[in-house]
């Protein structure tokens, strides 16, 4: 009986890869467990084994083909004395390869070029400056951000867990050990509170850290350092002395990696005068925001979003391009409603714009970009534009940043409503495990474009 | 406690005054901040140093320009023994503009960047980590400070101390972690936080060498701070420093101190007082004279009382200082 064997899901947020390399050929006899192809994901080049034994009948995926959507069958292997034609197709059953993840090959010396979808969402950012761009994935902006940085200023440094012989766990860092050196790029043991402290105390020293959180959910650990040691510094010490470093890393929900692994920090560090706090949307943002936050002399929390590590977007060639903060982005002009959003909630917000398009609806969609400072004025002048407002973020609903925004165009412009305004937002739960459940948990394009139906009154 | 040292050690006369002098400044600086908090000018929290003065004193004798300390909430001794100004830590102290953070940081937010003094931290056990951190930019930038990072015993339970024992040792830092251990965490005894007393120990576990020394022998101290900081400047990383001490005052200066007996205070004062020692060694050897010591008593006072008169006299910060100092 043939079995067909499938495009494995590597990581959480794994949708395709790239079959790299088949380390068998037809007709080869196969043990189980034995490595029979190496596969790429945007992380990393993973080894994978055989479940079954048996013999390799027919490679179907050729190797060196990119895009490869997870469960494609990529080859059927058949029972010893039976050959691929000799199988009937239908009597073909799945087989779920097994994959060694602690075996991670491939790390290449100079970051290897990855493969990733580029972006559906492709609306062009109204405020790119003048000149020549290129597509890069989010992934690759920061890590050209904070290499670039590095190569300026000699005082900046990158700390973390997994950051530098492993090449980053989500693979930021690719490619800087070997720049920079293990005295620049510094492997942490899994201790958050120690070397965020540790992080800080250099900041003092006259060094310029960027603090990397494997994810924002272990920077709980660490969160005393982050409020009570980086930001107050400046102001309990009369303006003596501050704390100039970032705290980088994936916030928010990856993709079923349950509730401790999958949380929005947004409104909790945008809470904290004395922080800066960046979310960037797209590649251009990254980058923008990442250089302007290694340059500024205050302690500044830059949250990123491991499902857009791997999307592409345009980026500007200019090294200097940077985004300032308090500088919101425009990314779609629109007439009868404001959509304000931030990170991943701007491509929820891209989605549904388009789709209300199609009921003759014309929303203008803000990307806030950073939390704190936050860009009233762009979000003020809109709604007083459209008279509509609704929000879109990811985290929990009782104290977000949709609320502060809210209550902001309350205060400031009341008069110019025509209905309440809306908050989307994460539901007010734990997120579940289950892949239904989660979806539900989730903010989603549909839920806003329910809302601002109902602001509309359509 | 250790026993009293040797009554004749091989130091100088004006070695002696100057621990004497500088442990007075300490002791009388603090006895007037507690008036100064007793008459309403001084508020919220405040944590005396009396009674553990030899260890700054002695610690800092050892050191040289660069070296950096940083330490917890009981600080105003360490910030008067690395030379900070009494008036504006006693300005600080009552929350008026001349004050080293302009009044907004208090008895314990204070920091110096001129005298390398990084605070003044009031959560316990964070200044670990911070401490390793200054450490860790100095061999960076390939210079040879070391950083003193001081925390008491009840700081020494924190978890966050033993991940950055580990990762000092790793990345061998020049840094001193100096335990004071004045065998009480706020009310709780030494005894009633740990079956492991003997926290210079504590390093053993992750390779670094650690001693326990008189706290209350200022020779001792910085013969102790000499050998460490010589283990620290030669690259061998971290070191640990135990000093055996006692406060003499409560906790802070709301706490009624019922956990120990008055017999138990008055016995340290009476046996192991730092700075009756310097004065014992100072008479008994013939090296200074009652007068002398008086002069310098007097000098003393008038430093202290001039802080005070400058810190009642120093306006509070002007409003608008409620938002300045937030963003660089």
């Amino acid at each position: 009986m043939a079995t067909e064997v499938l495009m494995p899901a590597l990581s959480p947020t794994m949708e395709e890869g790239t079959l790299a390399k088949w380390l068998v050929k037809e007709g080869d006899k196969v043990k189980s467990g034995q490595i029979i192809a190496e596969i790429e994901t945007d992380k990393a080049t993973m080894e994978f084994e055989a479940v079954d034994e048996g013999v390799v009948g027919k490679l179907l995926i050729a190797e060196g083909t990119a895009g490869v959507k997870v469960n494609t069958p990529i080859a059927v292997m058949v029972e010893e004395g039976e050959s691929f034609s000799d199988a009937a197709p239908a009597a073909v059953a799945v087989s779920r390869a097994e994959v060694r993840p602690t075996v991670v090959a491939a790390v290449a010396a100079a970051p290897a070029p990855i493969a990733a979808p580029v972006a559906k969402a492709g609306w062009p950012h109204s405020d790119l400056p003048e000149g020549p761009t290129k597509t890069m994935t989010v992934r690759e902006a920061l890590r050209e951000a904070m290499a670039e940085e590095m190569r300026a200023d000699p005082t900046v440094f990158l700390m973390g867990e997994e950051v530098g012989e492993y090449q980053g766990a989500y693979k930021i860092s690719q490619g800087l050990l070997d720049e920079f050196g293990p005295r620049r790029v510094v492997d942490t043991p899994i201790t958050e509170m120690g070397f965020a402290g540790i992080g800080v105390g250099a900041s003092w020293g006259g060094l310029k850290p960027i603090v990397e959180f494997m994810t924002f959910n272990f920077s709980m650990q660490a969160i005393d350092h982050v409020l009570n040691s980086a930001a107050k510094t400046l102001y309990m010490s009369g303006g003596q002395m501050g704390s100039p470093m970032v705290f980088r890393g994936p916030n928010g929900a990856a993709a079923r990696v349950g509730a401790q692994h999958s949380q929005d920090y947004s409104a909790w560090y945008a809470a904290i005068p004395g922080l800066r706090v960046c979310i960037p949307y797209s590649a251009a943002d990254a980058k923008g925001l990442l250089k302007s936050a290694i340059r500024d002399p205050n302690p500044v929390i830059f949250l990123e979003n491991e499902i857009m590590y791997g999307r592409s977007f345009e980026v500007p060639v200019d090294p200097d391009f940077v985004v300032p903060f308090g500088k919101a982005s425009v990314m779609r002009e629109g007439s009868d409603v404001t959509i304000v959003s931030f990170g991943i909630g701007v491509a929820h917000s891209l989605a549904a714009a388009e789709e209300l398009a199609k009921d003759g609806i014309s929303a203008e969609v803000i990307n806030l970009r950073t939390l704190r400072p936050i860009d009233y004025d762009t979000v003020l002048a809109s709604v007083m534009k459209t008279n509509r407002c609704v929000t879109v973020e990811e985290g929990f609903p009782v104290g977000s940043i949709g609320d502060h925004i809210a209550s902001t165009i309350m205060q400031r412009a009341f008069d110019y409503l025509d209905a309440p305004v809306i908050t989307c937002t994460g539901k007010d739960v734990p997120m579940p495990y289950a892949a239904n459940l989660e979806k539900f948990a989730l903010i989603t394009p549909a839920e806003v474009v329910t809302a601002v139906k109902s602001v509309c009154y359509r | 406690m250790a026993k009293k040292p040797d009554a004749r050690p091989n130091v100088s006369k004006e070695e002696l005054l100057k621990y004497y002098r500088e442990m007075l400044l300490i002791r009388r600086f603090e006895e007037k901040a507690g008036q100064l908090y007793g008459m309403g000018l001084i508020g919220g929290f405040c944590h005396l140093y009396i009674g553990q003065e030899a260890v700054v004193v002695g610690l800092e004798a050892a050191t040289k320009e660069g070296d950096k300390r940083v330490t917890s909430y009981r600080d105003h001794g360490h910030m008067l023994a690395c030379g900070m100004d009494p008036k504006g830590v006693m300005a600080e102290l009552t929350g008026r503009i001349g004050g080293y953070s302009k009044g907004k940081g208090g008895s314990m937010h204070m920091f110096s960047k001129e005298k390398h003094f990084y605070g003044g931290h009031g959560i316990v056990g964070a200044q670990v980590p911070l401490g390793a951190g200054l450490a860790f930019a100095d061999k960076y930038l390939g210079n040879d400070n070391v950083t003193f990072t001081y925390f008491g015993d009840g700081a020494a339970n924190q978890g966050q101390v033993y991940e950055t024992y580990n990762m000092a040792e790793l990345w061998q830092l020049p840094v001193i972690f100096v335990i004071e251990n004045n065998g009480y965490a706020m009310g709780t005894s030494v005894k009633r936080s740990t079956k492991s007393t003997t926290y210079f120990g504590r390093g053993l576990a992750y390779g670094i060498p650690g001693e326990q020394v008189d706290g209350m022998d200022v020779l001792a101290v910085k013969a102790a701070g000499e050998k460490a900081i010589a283990h620290c400047r030669a690259g061998n990383g971290p070191y640990i420093l135990e000093m055996m001490t006692y406060r003499y005052r409560g906790h802070s200066m709301s706490d009624p101190a019922k956990y120990r007996t008055r017999e138990e205070v008055e016995k340290i004062k009476t046996e192991k007082d730092c700075i009756e020692h310097v004065r014992d060694l100072l008479t008994q050897g013939g090296l200074a004279s009652d007068e002398e010591l008086k002069a310098i008593d007097k000098d003393i006072k008038a430093i202290v009382n001039e802080s005070a008169e400058f810190a009642k006299e120093s306006p509070e910060p002007d409003l608008s200082e409620l938002w300045t100092d937030i963003y660089a």
